[in-house]
């Protein structure tokens, strides 16, 4: 048992977390905007090494777990990085595991569709679809593929994601049936768990915002940082900070552990990575959304205007998690796996 | 991070489980609620004849930190009463850190055999929050004190044998400077104790001292040192004995009620789409109310005093508790009202008792406000407000 960070896990936090503090300060994240998608940040990031380093090293990736993963994509959310890091990540990893061919040329960006294709085999809103070459997604009982055709543009969205529709149609068929479902509901757990991580970095960084704006800001010849009333709002986010961290951690460590957990809510003792997943997730994006609620309004007025930085962090925080679904579906889903299927009524 | 039990972790937790399954009866859980003691002198015996509290003591011998949560995670999920252990245990935690030798040999003892359980006295009718207020005067007397004054919330006073008192030893200093513990029989004469019912069935009490002569010996920690000694106390008391994990039995006993009955549709309450997605979310809270607890663990098993990860866990679990309880009994009404053991009583009684007992938690050891202040001055760093 180790409830810290390992030395290795502090160093790829140090090395990205430098990274994005030099190549992505927020005006970065602001050009950026409406698409969502810098791609001379993101050729560096490729550059890095970042973005393979999920895949095994006998297929020319990085052999890093998804704790490593996750530990870079909690600095993708501290930036609020205009990356499709979370994404190629799982998106790659998932065409390893089913041994099909990765994304082609050095940049070019892979997804995950969270949601199956409708009937007429689209898939709507795809993260990173706008600008991703690659979608891997189920379609009915198929695992698909399809190459090529990003569109480069994303509907106006809340959150200046690089979302879009994408076609399943004349897409590559990778795996059918029981195999399709397992390998897509694996990648769909790694996909919650590093955006979990993002949301963690978004709630450290909500966090630093509202510290350093209370601390300058003065009203009634005080530091609005010395009223309780603020003092006791911003006290939630070190415990938000510390719950999602903790949780999103070990929903990692589940994914890298070889055998299978158990759920067993009755004694509270859950390690299945599925479930996990899914927990760090909903309280991730919960943790979030509070944590920048807190820290907007503590910049007053001024956390409205766009020219401070907190609304990004505000609007990414709802958007990373929504594009999945409504969270209370994803509840839904977990109560199967904790309290068993709901009975039909006949 | 890693977040594997080691096989003996994994082996004494099973031993604590085999100890409640073997111990625990549903009568004593009656008697809990009928007499107010939230104590169980069964359990107690057992885990003394067991070893473990030997191994439970917050920084005595062979105890792990990590062991010390397992075992109260463990009373607390199965709803065992363990409120008089863990303030014992707590309280020999302090001994073992600032105590004498003496206070030690007799003090340790007698928490290890299993039967000797130890009320807090911190809070006064005048003073609660502002704990370094108090009031109750200790005055020198050749190799005595004299002791004068009142303390409420003494808990387990009424069967207890020893009483952690918070004195004003000085007056005329600031007033975290005056202050100095004693850990005193509470027989000695001029002791007083009367009950104060609550409403989670909760018995606790009233102690007044009226000109109570304690000899120095019974002194923890310097004169005019009793600051130093409340931040031990602190540090053991949130997040590592209890007090963070009341939802997870709440939850396991509306599970297993709710899905054994069915609404006017025919419905089993456990498949009503809101009842199982609130049920999640407190599946969730309970998860992250645990690995917080275990953290706090980690922190003192490592070398820290938790104080700040024990302020924020308990925040976390006892505010998602009051919100669990009052789910439940949302969804649970109007059978959720009924008490224990009425017919027809959601879950027999205990959404009804978690409704009630659930206010406190965020009151006693420390209110959610007290503990935010410390997580906004000593960890955000923000001016002090009062």
């Amino acid at each position: 048992m180790r409830l810290e960070p390992t030395d290795d896990e502090r160093t790829i936090a140090e090395v990205f977390g430098g990274f994005f503090r030099n190549e992505c300060p927020p005006a970065v994240v602001r050009a950026a905007e409406p698409l969502g998608f810098d791609a001379g940040l993101w050729a560096r990031l490729v550059a890095t090494g970042a973005p393979d380093m999920g895949r095994a090293e006998a297929v020319g990736g990085g052999g890093a777990t998804l704790s490593d993963l996750a530990v870079v994509a909690e600095q993708v959310g501290r930036a609020v990085a205009p990356v499709p890091f979370v994404e190629h990540a799982v998106a790659c990893r998932l065409l390893d595991r089913v041994g099909a061919a990765p994304p082609v040329g050095a940049t070019e960006a892979a997804t995950l569709a969270l949601r199956p294709a409708s009937p007429a085999g689209t898939w709507a809103l795809v993260p990173a679809g706008a600008v991703a070459g690659t979608v891997v997604g189920l379609a009915g009982d198929d695992l698909v593929c399809v190459r090529g055709g990003a569109p480069g543009v994303a509907p106006a969205n809340h959150a200046a994601m690089p979302v879009a529709d994408r076609t399943a149609v004349d897409g590559t068929v990778l795996a059918s049936g029981t195999d399709a479902h397992d390998a897509f509901a694996v990648a769909r757990a790694e996909w919650q768990t590093l955006t979990a991580s993002a949301c963690v970095g978004i709630v450290a960084t909500a966090l630093e915002l509202a510290i350093a704006y209370v601390t300058e800001r003065h009203q009634f010849d005080r530091p609005i940082g010395s009223f309780q009333a603020i003092q006791q709002q911003l006290a939630d986010l070190p415990i938000v900070l510390e719950g999602a961290t903790l949780l999103a951690a070990k929903a990692a460590w589940a994914g890298d552990r070889p055998t299978p957990g158990t759920v067993d809510v009755d004694r509270a003792d859950i390690t299945e990575f599925g479930t996990l997943a899914g927990m760090a997730f909903v309280h991730a994006g919960e943790a979030a959304a509070l944590a920048t609620d807190r820290a907007l309004h503590a910049h007053g007025g001024y956390g409205y205007a766009e020219e401070y930085d907190i609304q990004l962090f505000y609007r990414r925080a709802r958007g990373w998690v929504l594009v999945a679904g409504d969270p209370a579906r994803e509840c839904r889903r977990l109560a199967d796996a904790m309290f068993g299927p709901v009975e039909e009524v006949v | 991070m890693d977040f594997a039990l080691t096989p003996d972790q994994v082996e004494y937790r099973n031993r604590i489980r085999a100890l409640i399954r073997e111990v625990h009866r549903p009568e004593h859980t009656d008697r809990q609620h009928r007499t107010g003691t939230f104590d169980s002198p069964e359990i107690n015996r057992a885990l003394a004849e067991g070893g473990f509290l030997e191994r439970a003591i917050p920084g005595y011998g062979a105890g792990d930190p990590i062991e010390l949560w397992m075992l109260f995670n463990e009373l607390e999920k199965a709803a065992v009463p363990a409120d008089g252990i863990a303030m014992a245990l707590m309280v020999a935690g302090v001994i073992a850190h600032v105590g004498t030798d003496a206070q030690k040999a007799e003090f340790l003892a007698q928490v290890l055999a299993g039967d000797t359980l130890v009320s807090l006295g911190y809070s006064e009718p005048e003073c609660g929050s502002d704990v370094a207020a108090a009031q109750t005067r200790a005055v020198r007397d050749g190799d005595d004190w004299i002791v004068n004054g009142a303390k409420m919330w003494t808990t387990m006073a009424h069967v207890a044998r020893w009483v952690l008192l918070l004195t004003r030893t000085d007056p005329d200093v600031p007033k975290h400077r005056g202050l100095t513990f004693f850990l005193i029989p509470l027989d000695l004469p001029g002791i007083t104790i009367d009950p104060v019912h609550t409403m989670g069935t909760e018995r606790t009490n009233a102690t007044f001292y009226d000109d109570v002569r304690v000899p120095d010996r019974y002194r923890v920690g310097e004169v005019n040192g009793g600051w130093q000694v409340m931040a031990v106390a602190l540090a053991f008391e949130r997040g590592l004995m209890g007090g963070t994990a009341a939802a997870v039995p709440l939850l396991r006993h509306f599970h297993h009620w709710a899905a054994g009955v069915r609404d006017d549709d025919g419905r089993r309450l456990v498949d009503d789409p809101l009842v199982r997605e609130r049920m999640v979310r407190v599946a969730i809270d309970n998860e992250v109310a645990g690995l917080m607890t275990l953290r706090t663990a980690y922190v003192a098993a490592t070398g820290g005093l938790p104080g700040l990860e024990g302020s924020m866990v308990k925040v976390h679990a006892t505010e998602a508790y009051q919100r669990a309880a009052r789910w439940f009994a949302e969804a649970a009404a109007p059978a959720g009202l009924l008490q224990f053991h009425q017919p027809g009583a959601a879950a027999d009684g205990w959404i009804e008792y978690d409704l009630r007992h659930s206010p406190v938690t965020t009151i006693y050891g420390g209110t959610s406000e007290i503990n935010r202040n410390n997580i906004a001055e000593r960890h955000l760093g923000l001016p002090k407000a009062r």
